[in-house]
């Protein structure tokens, strides 16, 4: 209760953002602008030379499960919602993509070939119809994600469904959705997905080249994202999402409707993975019920909650990190990585809730004292507050 | 019409499954708000339990009858050492509960897989459990499917005598009515918490031993069954069993009447929608329990 007066829209309103006390509006945005840089260099100079296509096709991946992070960051992180069932967001957009590929691929009047296996169909279902045109395609692999979220999103926030309800409810979503999936085999390809994805709008996607091209769209794209997601998160709106968060009905009674403002968050972050799963659809080739389910949109969270929730780049780093140490780890101990994942989100969440990157905001507190000359928080200040934040 | 009590009589068997999974869960959620995704593991050792024990006792019907205690005790033991461990430090926070409790259960499937192996595992049913009752109207109903409604309505009974007629059941409701007030009337909550736990995680266990009868045994059994178990949690409302068990029923019902009408995929569909068009109705769930308490 003692935290009501450090809510941010009560009373720190004209104040500077408090993750960095010391920092004036302008060095700020100087301090972004260079890492910005910092991570644009890296990701299309440094990682190019020095990674074997093999790794950059790779990274190419990671860097689409880094998209559905910086999503779940705003959600979560920053609006309080648990989205639990991101997976079918990212599949939405990944099916999407993956259906224009396929008709693509097969050519005009023809049929992707997993139909005439499975589905013995004499013509093209008509749903499937519409992707045969990029100009449908491509803006449904981000609004189609965008729709079922804002469906469901209102559905669920104008009746005041949250927290654990919520959780649960968009959980079972990615469930119903796998099960839909799989169980209309003839047209969806079943437990299969759709595999075998060759070209990529007249590029062939076994070129090297290719893949270096995809890679570049993808590493760009997040770079726009992030850049998007800290605007959205500095902007009034983004005072208004961590005010609904920390005290919902506060804001309900300042005015402000907070169902609007956590569906805005909700309906970007299923259009971010959305846009992930089309991505990722031409840098690994295939989109299949395995990569929505529970179990994958709950591994999304993962990243997320280790790297740091709140933060703008901890969902970021948090994922690839996690996504790297799988591969590296599951391809020579496949039993210890479910055991050190395991423990590294117990161990993570239960104890360090603001993910890793809050150990990097207490090294930084410690050396780097509040100009205002106010009292110095203690090395756990952070963390506790963020408790009493996750408990209302 | 014989049609009609076939599919009736599936519905109802099918929540008999999901009420003897959600029941414990039901326990914990409303005791204490948390959402234990390890939940579905606490079947799986109920079932892996009903597997060893009849390589023990080869007899079926004798295996199956020791493994409900045992089960129960087995479950309810992990239980209490998560909660011990991990989850008291955790009350404040319920959706980090199920972020925790979800690495927790990736640790108990590989656990399993490491001792059981990866490959599903059966176990024999009791001859007694095998056949079927066939009915006046031709209507044929399974010997184990009648077990197991038998065994969750026993479970409700149960439950529902201990919360009402004990002294323990008494502290269990003063504390979820309102805990701040039951901790000041001289009730020791960490303790009765641990108890609930308990019971709980144990009845998880009952439930695992239940689904050997179904089908196979597995690492990731729990996985599949433990969204279905919360939303029926969810729709049911906090603190009372009686939503629990309608919903259970009415879900299974559902989904019966939706798979004889569609296909099953279809069936899962409908049902997620019934509920989210439910909540719309009723955001709290059927029933909600009306507390005084400010939180």
């Amino acid at each position: 209760m003692t935290t009501v007066a450090r809510d941010p829209v009560t009373d720190a309103a004209p104040a500077p953002p408090p993750a960095t006390p010391a920092a004036g509006p302008s060095r700020h945005r100087f301090r972004a602008a260079a890492g910005f840089a910092f991570g644009a260099a890296l990701l299309f100079a440094v990682a190019p030379l020095l990674l074997s296509d093999f790794r950059l096709s790779l990274l190419a991946k990671y860097l689409c499960v880094a998209m559905v992070a910086v999503g779940i960051g705003l959600a979560w992180g920053r609006g309080g919602m648990l989205a639990l069932g991101q997976g079918v967001f990212f599949g939405l957009g990944g099916y999407a993509m993956a259906m224009h590929l396929k008709l693509a691929d097969a050519g005009p009047g023809n049929m992707p070939d997993f139909m005439m296996l499975y589905g013995q169909l004499d013509e093209l279902p008509l749903w499937w119809r519409p992707f045969a045109s990029p100009w449908f395609a491509l803006p449904a692999t981000v609004l189609l994600p965008m729709a079922v979220a804002f469906v469901l999103g209102s559905l669920v926030f104008r009746r005041r469904v949250r927290g654990a309800y919520f959780a649960i409810l968009s959980q079972a979503l990615a469930a119903a959705m796998v099960i839909l999936l799989i169980g209309q085999q003839g047209t969806t390809g079943g437990t299969n997905g759709l595999t075998d994805i060759q070209g990529f709008f007249g590029y062939d996607l076994d070129d090297p080249v290719n893949q270096r091209m995809v890679y570049f769209i993808i590493a760009g794209t997040l770079l726009a994202l992030l850049a998007m997601t800290r605007h959205l998160m500095q902007s009034r709106y983004g005072e208004l999402l961590v005010a609904v968060r920390d005290g919902e009905e506060r804001v309900r009674f300042l005015g402000y409707d907070p169902a609007t403002v956590k569906l805005v968050a909700y309906v970007v972050a299923a259009g971010m993975a959305g846009l992930a799963g089309a991505l990722f659809v031409p840098a690994v080739g295939i989109i299949s019920p395995a990569l929505i389910g529970i179990v994958p949109s709950i591994e999304f969270v993962i990243g997320v909650a280790i790297g740091g929730r709140a933060t703008l780049l901890g969902p970021v780093l948090g994922a690839v990190a996690v996504a790297w140490a799988r591969t590296a780890l599951s391809e020579r101990f496949p039993g210890t990585w479910t055991y050190l994942q395991g423990l590294l989100f117990v161990v993570v969440v239960a104890f360090l809730p603001g993910g890793l990157a809050s150990l990097v905001g207490l090294v930084r507190r410690r050396s780097d004292p509040p100009a205002d000359g106010g009292p110095r928080p203690g090395p756990f200040g952070r963390l506790r507050r963020r408790k009493v934040e996750a408990a209302s | 019409m014989t049609v009609l009590i076939g599919q009736l009589f599936t519905g109802v068997s099918i929540g008999a499954v999901l009420l003897l999974i959600a029941l414990g869960l039901a326990l914990t959620f409303g005791q204490m708000g948390v959402i234990n995704m390890a939940h579905g593991e606490f079947i799986m050792a109920g079932a892996y339990t009903t597997y060893v024990l009849q390589q023990v006792i080869t007899a079926a019907g004798w295996s199956l009858l020791v493994a409900l205690p045992v089960a129960f005790v087995v479950a309810g033991t992990m239980g209490v050492l998560l909660e011990v461990l991990l989850i008291r430090r955790l009350y404040a926070r319920p959706l980090d509960t199920l972020l925790v409790t979800w690495g927790v259960s990736l640790i108990l499937q590989q656990l399993a897989r490491d001792v059981f192996g990866s490959p599903n595992v059966q176990t024999r049913a009791p001859e007694l459990l095998t056949g079927n009752i066939a009915l006046p109207g031709g209507i044929t109903v399974a010997n184990n499917r009648l077990f197991i409604l038998a065994l969750a309505g026993g479970a409700v009974v149960a439950l529902t005598l201990a919360l009402r007629l004990t002294r323990l059941g008494r502290r269990i409701r003063a504390v979820v009515q309102n805990r701040d007030l039951a901790a000041v009337s001289g009730i020791a909550t960490a303790r009765v918490d641990r108890t609930t736990f308990f019971i709980g995680s144990g009845l998880a266990g009952i439930a695992g031993v239940a689904l050997t009868l179904l089908g196979p045994i597995g690492p990731t059994m729990g996985t599949n069954l433990i969204i279905d178990a919360f939303l029926v949690v969810v729709v049911g409302g906090i603190g009372q069993l009686k939503g629990t068990v309608i919903v259970a029923f009415a879900l299974g019902v559902l989904q019966a009447s939706g798979e004889y009408l569609t296909t099953l995929s279809v069936a899962k569909v409908m049902v997620f929608v019934a509920i989210v068009a439910f909540l719309q109705w009723r955001p709290q769930g059927m029933f909600t329990l009306r507390t005084r308490s400010l939180a």
